[in-house]
């Protein structure tokens, strides 16, 4: 089994689900959802099973497969998985078949604030699926076109979904969302391109000598400081809109706002981390010295959108609004984590890519349940929710505090590591962002107590409690999120290897613990 | 000694003239598609009418089908690599690929020319072409052909004349067989292009304008080749370059000669400045001569091109680059953002055109073995899909023709979910996503452009395409996203049709996942460059 092509199956497995979901006869909507859901639950057993044989102390990238793709460009088909992309694949195909739970009836009922018409079921799990083979192939992609390909290729599906099953606005927001992602892939197209002919060139001019796209040639050349400060950017761009990272954050509210909320789940839970996640794989090891140069400005920006975000996310009156706010600030985070340059920073920034996908994911779920059930998103329209539906209440509380990294649920693990990372090496910006976190509690819990606090006001007579089927999406969610708050050394132990290669290739090393000398003096170490 | 005396000593010498000597097998792509041409011509003479269509349309298919497998016989057979007709015409690897590709694009559109059942009203069929091209629009005249339900078979010599002028222009090894090849491509399109069934008014005016104004560049081109004949002596393009290697001959002229023969050259492409025929051109043409022209016309015009820059004016490249820059940036600029605000289909199409041509000129702006294959795949990738989107606008019908208006696609995607999405991801290809042929082809010329230093037109390159989605996606959101109208459009299935779509769809697919095949077809064809 050990040359079982596990990552081309994963990324097959999801492409031709949503295929033979797509030529199920109309009208069989159960049939339709009970197939997709199948093949997303037989996906994520897979992928379980493949993680369970990976080596944390083994090889860098494991699984490994490279086949010829398109010879004439030096594109290879090239998948593999180190202890980063693993992780964040399991995020994928877990969250996956739980937002097709949890949507089961999101596209033939409305799902949105006002009712749609009724739209085409098999059409929506067919992209959730198409979305699916997307999301694994871009992380598993270790040649940088392939990536890339994926990158791009992801973008369809949730730009049909946006626009086809959203709220009132969603032809604008899907548009938005398509150009903003588009111009940043373009502009990240030129430095993809550029790579090539910089390979080309012979080892004595810092080339490779053939011209290639795979990232294990590519991360070992010393491209010229100048260029690589172009390159950086391009690549840097596209991943900060994607993030998404204040000043090019502004899609993702009207994303957010008109997004499905099963759909949301994957866009903010899943979708944006390959924003995080390419600055960490891309950014930092094929420009390593670029990455250093451009490192102040990044740490700004970071700092900018964590508290930006959260006061964005303070004044927000609608429940998807305002989790994409707070979603802004939690990627500040993960960038000042990636940025830091420490091992407790990166490895931290890593978690929370993952802790923040199950948390908003769960906050987006939950209140994709209460719209369904209120037909609006507006805070004012809730109120006193707790006394007539506990359950749902209580989850959303506990997916509330895990937002705000309350100790013992999985986010506060990750936040901790962050600014302790963070702040080994850069005390200014670490401390600033610690208002970040008394914002975070203004932000969830004043949105707690307007829902669901309060009396049980006329408003939310009526509402029911979660289903069985909507409890089964939650529970898992809530399981991981407490589990891995509790227990997060096996996640850790796969990460961490990774980032030791990632701060190897960028060439920096923690800094000492310090516990005398003078804050005056050692404030702004760079 | 003059060339009078020479003329005389030639003269004097009784019966002595050698016959050119002229290589038949290595041309003969060319000749069989002049021959059916004129054999069609011969068929509207002499056939019936009512045997009229049954008889042109195979001779028409055969013809292509015939020119194109001799094209492939002629690649396979010997790397080509060698001047024929006295040196009148390149038999080459660029050559045949643009050849092979022109002849493929034809019989695509023949599919869409010769579809003769869609547009059937109240049992009149007739396709897409008026009955009597003499009739005037709205007179009585008009009214009777149209009862007696003639069918027009003129279009096919004429197509066929066209497609020879085509096959023909980029294989010109001298600048006056360019011109009579321009030419006998040209004046056949300027008739298809008046030839439409529905809105002929429009049709008509379509025609004069492209006619003036062609007539206007190739007086541009003949002027811009009479300059250079005075500079180097000759109007062959091998001793244009040679006389350029020598560094001899007067500047004035050269410079001249080449920015006039730029201009006749970069109008049959459509470049900005010189675009303003495509427009109205592509809106007021029967759209199978809309597909025609944005296929197959780009091709020989950019292969023409291609020949001239890299063959006559390579060792001038420093001095034409710069300019070209220019041409390349303002057409892919302007046509992104002036089809932002287009709401006729065709026209948004032309206007896509347009940019599509910029794209391409930097892969001519590069000037190297790899911009050469990359323009070629581009242009095939690019024939290809532009055919299967023309082809699925002439399906989706009002009661008055084609539902050209952008509005009148509103919620396609629900009452035809297949054509809409095949449209769409036609579209897609356009925006050059990866996974279609338009991606693939994108990322070859803009690769090219970038290993020949072109870097920041590449940048312009990206951010004109960034513009250019968002009217693609416009027509998505238009198609997808708002209800349908109650009265909307219908879809006309006709087999000829949905075949042409079909391969243009298989061709967008597979050049976009599996491209290797293709690129290194081109990548062989490219390696030895133009013969000089």
């Amino acid at each position: 089994m050990s040359d079982f092509p596990w990552l081309s199956v994963l990324i097959a497995l999801p492409l031709l689900g949503a295929l033979l979901v797509g030529v199920l006869p109309r009208g069989r909507e159960a049939l339709v959802k009970q197939t997709a859901l199948g093949v997303s639950v037989l996906v994520a057993v897979l992928t379980l099973v493949m993680a369970a044989r990976f080596d944390s102390g083994g090889a860098r990238f494991q699984f490994e497969e490279k086949y010829w793709w398109i010879k004439q460009f030096g594109v290879h088909w090239a998948v593999g998985v180190d202890g980063v992309a693993l992780v964040l694949v399991v995020l994928s195909v877990i969250l996956v078949p739980l937002v097709m739970l949890a949507s089961w009836s999101e596209a033939d009922r409305s799902g949105g604030v006002d009712v749609p018409p009724k739209r085409s079921v098999k059409t929506y799990f067919a992209l959730l699926l198409a979305l699916e083979a997307a999301m694994i192939g871009v992380f598993v992609a270790t040649d940088v076109f392939l990536f890339y390909v994926f990158f791009e290729a992801m973008l369809i599906p949730v730009y049909f979904i946006i626009g086809s099953y959203g709220g009132l606005q969603r032809s604008y927001a899907a548009v938005k969302f398509l150009l903003y992602s588009l111009l940043g892939g373009l502009v990240m197209l030129v430095a993809v391109i550029w790579l090539y002919p910089l390979s080309a060139k012979s080892a004595a001019d810092g080339g490779l000598g053939h011209g290639t796209f795979l990232f294990s040639e590519l991360s070992k050349m010393n491209i010229d400081p100048t260029t690589a400060k172009w390159l950086f950017l391009g690549f840097f761009l596209a991943f900060a809109i994607k993030a998404p990272m204040v000043p090019v954050h502004t899609w993702l509210p009207d994303a957010a706002q008109q997004s499905p909320a099963g759909a949301l789940v994957l866009i903010v839970g899943v979708l944006d981390k390959v924003g995080t996640y390419g600055m960490l794989r891309f950014c930092l090891e094929l420009f390593p010295g670029a990455a250093k140069w451009a490192t102040p400005v990044v740490l700004g920006l970071a700092v900018l959108s964590i508290i930006y975000g959260a006061v964005l996310a303070i004044g927000q009156v609608d429940l998807k609004r305002l989790i994409a706010y707070t979603s802004v600030s939690h990627f500040g985070f993960i960038v000042l984590g990636i940025f830091a340059m420490t091992s407790q920073g990166q490895s931290g920034a890593t978690l929370y890519m993952v802790n923040h996908g199950f948390s908003t994911g769960a906050l987006f779920l939950i209140v994709g349940f209460m719209i369904v059930r209120r037909r609006s998103a507006r805070i004012g329209d809730f109120g006193g929710v707790q006394k007539v539906a506990p359950v749902l209440a209580g989850t959303f509380l506990v997916a509330g505090l895990s937002g705000l990294s309350l100790p013992g649920l999985s986010p506060f693990v990750s936040e901790f590591l962050v600014f302790t990372g963070t702040f080994s090496r850069y005390r200014v910006p670490a401390v600033i962002a610690t208002i970040g976190i008394v914002l975070a509690a203004v932000y969830i819990l004043w949105m707690y107590q307007r829902t669901m606090g309060g009396p049980s006001t006329e408003k939310v007579q009526g509402m029911t409690d979660l289903s069985a089927r909507e409890k089964w999406a939650l529970a898992p969610i809530i399981a991981i999120i407490v589990a891995m708050g509790v227990f997060p050394q096996p996640v850790l132990n796969v990460i961490n290897p990774s980032v030791k290669q990632t701060l190897v290739r960028v060439d920096r090393h923690d800094p000492a613990p310090k516990i005398t000398g003078n804050v005056a003096e050692n404030g702004a170490r760079p | 000694m003059s060339a009078s005396n020479q003329v005389s000593a030639v003269l004097a010498q009784g019966g002595a003239i050698p016959a050119p000597h002229i290589e038949y097998g290595q041309i003969a792509p060319m000749l069989l598609v002049f021959g059916v041409a004129i054999a069609g011509v011969v068929v509207e003479a002499f056939v019936g009418r009512t045997w009229r269509y049954t008889v042109q349309v195979p001779l028409a298919f055969l013809g292509l089908a015939g020119a194109f497998v001799w094209t492939i016989v002629l690649g396979w057979r010997d790397k080509p690599f060698h001047v024929a007709a006295e040196g009148a015409l390149g038999v080459d690897g660029p050559t045949l690929f643009l050849q092979g590709t022109i002849l493929v694009l034809a019989l695509i559109s023949l599919l869409l020319i010769a579809e003769r059942g869609s547009s059937g009203q109240g049992g009149v069929g007739g396709g897409h072409f008026t009955a009597q091209a003499a009739a005037l629009p709205g007179t009585e005249a008009e009214q009777e052909t149209m009862a007696a339900g003639i069918t027009q078979t003129e279009v096919f010599p004429l197509l066929m004349f066209a497609v020879g002028g085509m096959v023909m222009f980029p294989a010109s090894n001298d600048l006056l067989t360019m011109f009579v090849a321009l030419e006998v491509l040209s004046l056949p399109l300027y008739l298809l292009c008046g030839l439409a069934r529905r809105r002929r008014l429009l049709s008509q005016e379509a025609a004069v304008k492209y006619f003036l104004l062609g007539a206007f560049s190739s007086a541009f081109f003949l002027y811009g080749t009479a300059l250079l004949y005075g500079y180097a002596g000759s109007v062959r393009l091998s001793d244009i370059a040679a006389q350029l290697s020598r560094d001899a001959g007067s500047e004035t002229l050269l410079l001249g000669g080449v920015a006039l023969l730029s201009v006749g050259l970069l109008f049959k492409l459509g470049a900005v400045p010189f675009h303003m025929w495509k427009p109205d051109v592509y809106q007021g043409a029967p759209t199978p001569i809309t597909a025609l022209m944005a296929s197959c016309t780009l091709v020989a015009a950019f292969g023409a091109m291609l020949r001239v820059f890299y063959v006559a004016f390579e060792n001038m490249k420093w001095d034409w680059r710069p300019a070209m820059w220019g041409v390349a940036i303002l057409t892919m600029v302007i046509g992104a953002v002036i089809a932002i605000t287009q709401t006729d289909i065709k026209r948004m199409l032309a206007y896509s055109s347009i940019a599509h041509a910029g794209f391409l000129l930097t892969g001519v702006i590069a000037t190297s073995a790899d911009g050469l294959s990359g323009t070629l795949f581009y242009l095939a990738a690019y024939g290809f899909t532009t055919i299967g989107a023309f082809a699925v606008i002439t399906m989706v019908r009002d009661a008055g023709g084609e539902a050209a208006h952008l509005s009148r696609w509103a919620g396609l995607g629900k009452r035809s979910p297949v054509v809409a999405g095949t449209f769409a991801f036609f579209l897609l290809a356009f925006a050059g996503i990866p996974l279609t042929s338009g991606f693939t082809g994108k990322f070859a010329v803009f690769k090219a452009a970038i290993e020949a230093g072109a870097t920041p037109l590449v940048i312009i390159g990206v951010l004109s395409s960034a513009i250019a989605a968002f009217f693609y996606v416009r027509v998505i959101v238009v198609m997808f996203f708002s209800e349908p109208e109650a009265d909307g459009p219908t879809v006309v299935v006709g087999l000829p049709t949905a075949a042409a779509v079909a391969l243009g769809l298989t061709a967008t697919v597979v050049l976009g996942v599996l491209p290797q095949p293709m690129l290194d077809l081109a990548g062989h064809a490219a390696s030895q460059m133009f013969v000089r």
